[in-house]
């Protein structure tokens, strides 16, 4: 135990790298998982066909997997990156879109009928039932399967220990390897490091349902 | 919806939308042929590169050391998650206080650890050595996991059966196992099949974690094989390729034992004044 808190900055820095990965991946796969649920619901059919295929294709591969095409497959085709956080980004990115895809999509398809069609018939455009009537429901209803998304984005950031970046896993194998003795409590503070980042994440989207719940 | 939302098309915007559609295609095609010039350019997809998985001896290695194994460790972690949830979901919800709280904090403290660090303190403090090894130590780990999350189902399903059902039962004078067992389990198991077969199939995935505690399974195999023969890509398109066959069969297996034996009907049930149409949402 001495070894851990005398070198408690180690912890707080392999800490710190598994959240840069979580924020960037995060909001690159917020970004990516819109783009990629617009493209299932729109009326280009091609597309839909290509995101649905993406998402079947992406829910059925193990991270893992993922992790081995950009960092053992990927050099091979000569497209390197030479920052691990970088490829890391990239594979949490490609994985997470699709979780993040089917979460927004089942939100908007949480919406009844009936409001759309009612909007519809009180003459507003497509724009502005979209603007006022759809996406504010939609935008509630994403929330809980997105909140869910996100923390199993901030577990899964540990996968990358098994690809050489520093993160708080990876660090807790060395500081197992140094003391056999210490293990369990070692084991016990990096879990509680990873708990506060699940009960940050789960606190700040029961608050955002909290803060936009509406009357129904 | 979407055609709730648009006015039909008419000859203009069909038009358009076949602009569309021409535009992505193409696009699509793009990246695909990208991909392939990519692999042509640096000699991937020269013959003796995929002459691995024509070889019989190496596709035997891959199927029965890779596959055979992954599958081995995902039911061994499925059933035994099975049961870790059905105790610990029991205990969620028991009416002593001395053991929903023991229940809840193993629960929660297994559902928020990430797996891989589960299995790798698992592995180097009881694996290593004359330990347990790879295999059991990854077994475990899902076992923990999966369990914690499928108790929490467990909670939820039994909980999402109407009260009245429970109330009726013990008015008839059911015990509270028989409650359990004859009312609200055979309704519950229904609401909660989805969630089951989608958790059978995160642990099929989670198998893979094993490549970090050298444990056997496919992504093992795949690992010695592109040591030794230098075909990386090869090896991971194979190997997700097994990955995503494996997973789809167990999807389509588990949505055909569910119609065969559960029916497909999700449950409805509906108390007294309370019609179908109010639930449509």
């Amino acid at each position: 135990m001495e070894d851990i808190y005398s070198n408690f900055d180690l912890v707080l820095s392999a800490f710190w790298l598994t959240i840069q990965l979580l924020v960037i991946s995060g909001i690159a796969s917020l970004v990516f998982g819109t783009v990629l649920a617009a493209m299932r619901v729109g009326p280009v059919s091609v597309l839909a066909k290509a995101g649905a295929l993406y998402v079947s294709v992406i829910r059925n591969t193990p991270l893992l997997v993922v992790f081995i095409f950009v960092f053992v497959a990927m050099p091979k085709l000569e497209l390197n990156f030479s920052s691990f956080l970088v490829k890391g980004v990239i594979a949490l990115t490609v994985y997470t879109s699709a979780f993040v895809c089917e979460a927004i999509r089942s939100g908007v398809n949480s919406v009844p009928m009936g409001q759309a069609e009612a909007s519809r018939a009180i003459g507003l455009t497509f724009a502005g039932s979209m603007r006022f009537v759809i996406l504010p429901q939609a935008l509630r209803a994403v929330v809980p399967p997105l909140a869910s998304v996100i923390i199993a984005l901030a577990k899964n950031t540990s996968i990358a220990a098994a690809f050489g970046l520093l993160e708080a896993t990876a660090r807790m194998r060395f500081f197992t390897n140094n003391n056999a003795d210490d293990r369990p409590l070692i084991f016990i503070t990096f879990a509680i490091g990873y708990i506060i980042i699940v009960e940050a994440l789960s606190a700040g989207a029961h608050g955002l349902e909290r803060r936009w719940r509406i009357a129904r | 919806m979407s055609t709730v939302l648009f006015d039909t098309p008419g000859p203009r915007t069909r038009a358009r939308h076949r602009l569309y559609s021409v535009i992505a295609s193409l696009a699509l095609l793009g990246v695909v042929a990208l991909i392939l010039w990519r692999m042509y350019d640096t000699d991937q997809l020269e013959y003796e590169k995929w002459e691995y998985f024509v070889t019989p001896d190496y596709v035997n290695v891959l199927l029965v050391d890779g596959l055979v194994e992954t599958l081995k460790m995902a039911a061994l972690a499925i059933v035994f998650a099975v049961v870790f949830g059905l105790v610990f979901g029991a205990g969620k919800i028991s009416d002593h206080a001395w053991a929903r709280w023991p229940c809840w904090v193993v629960v929660e403290f297994f559902r928020a650890v990430p797996l891989l660090l589960l299995i790798v303190f698992i592995f180097f403090t009881y694996g290593t050595g004359d330990g347990i090894g790879s295999f059991w130590s990854v077994v475990i780990g899902l076992t923990l996991y999966n369990g914690s999350v499928l108790a929490e189902v467990f909670r939820a399903g039994i909980n999402a059966v109407p009260d009245g059902q429970s109330e009726a039962a013990y008015a008839i004078g059911m015990r509270k196992t028989q409650v359990m067992t004859i009312v609200l389990l055979p309704q519950a198991v229904k609401i909660m099949l989805p969630a089951i077969i989608s958790q059978c199939v995160v642990a099929l995935k989670d198998t893979s974690l094993g490549y970090y505690v050298l444990a056997p399974g496919l992504t093992a195999v795949g690992k010695q094989i592109y040591t030794e023969a230098n075909n990386q890509v090869q090896v991971a398109i194979v190997v997700a390729a097994l990955y995503i066959i494996s997973n789809l069969v167990l999807t389509w297996i588990a949505t055909w034992v569910q119609r065969r034996y559960v029916g497909e009907q999700k449950l409805e049930v509906f108390a007294v004044g309370y019609t179908a149409s109010g639930a449509s949402a």
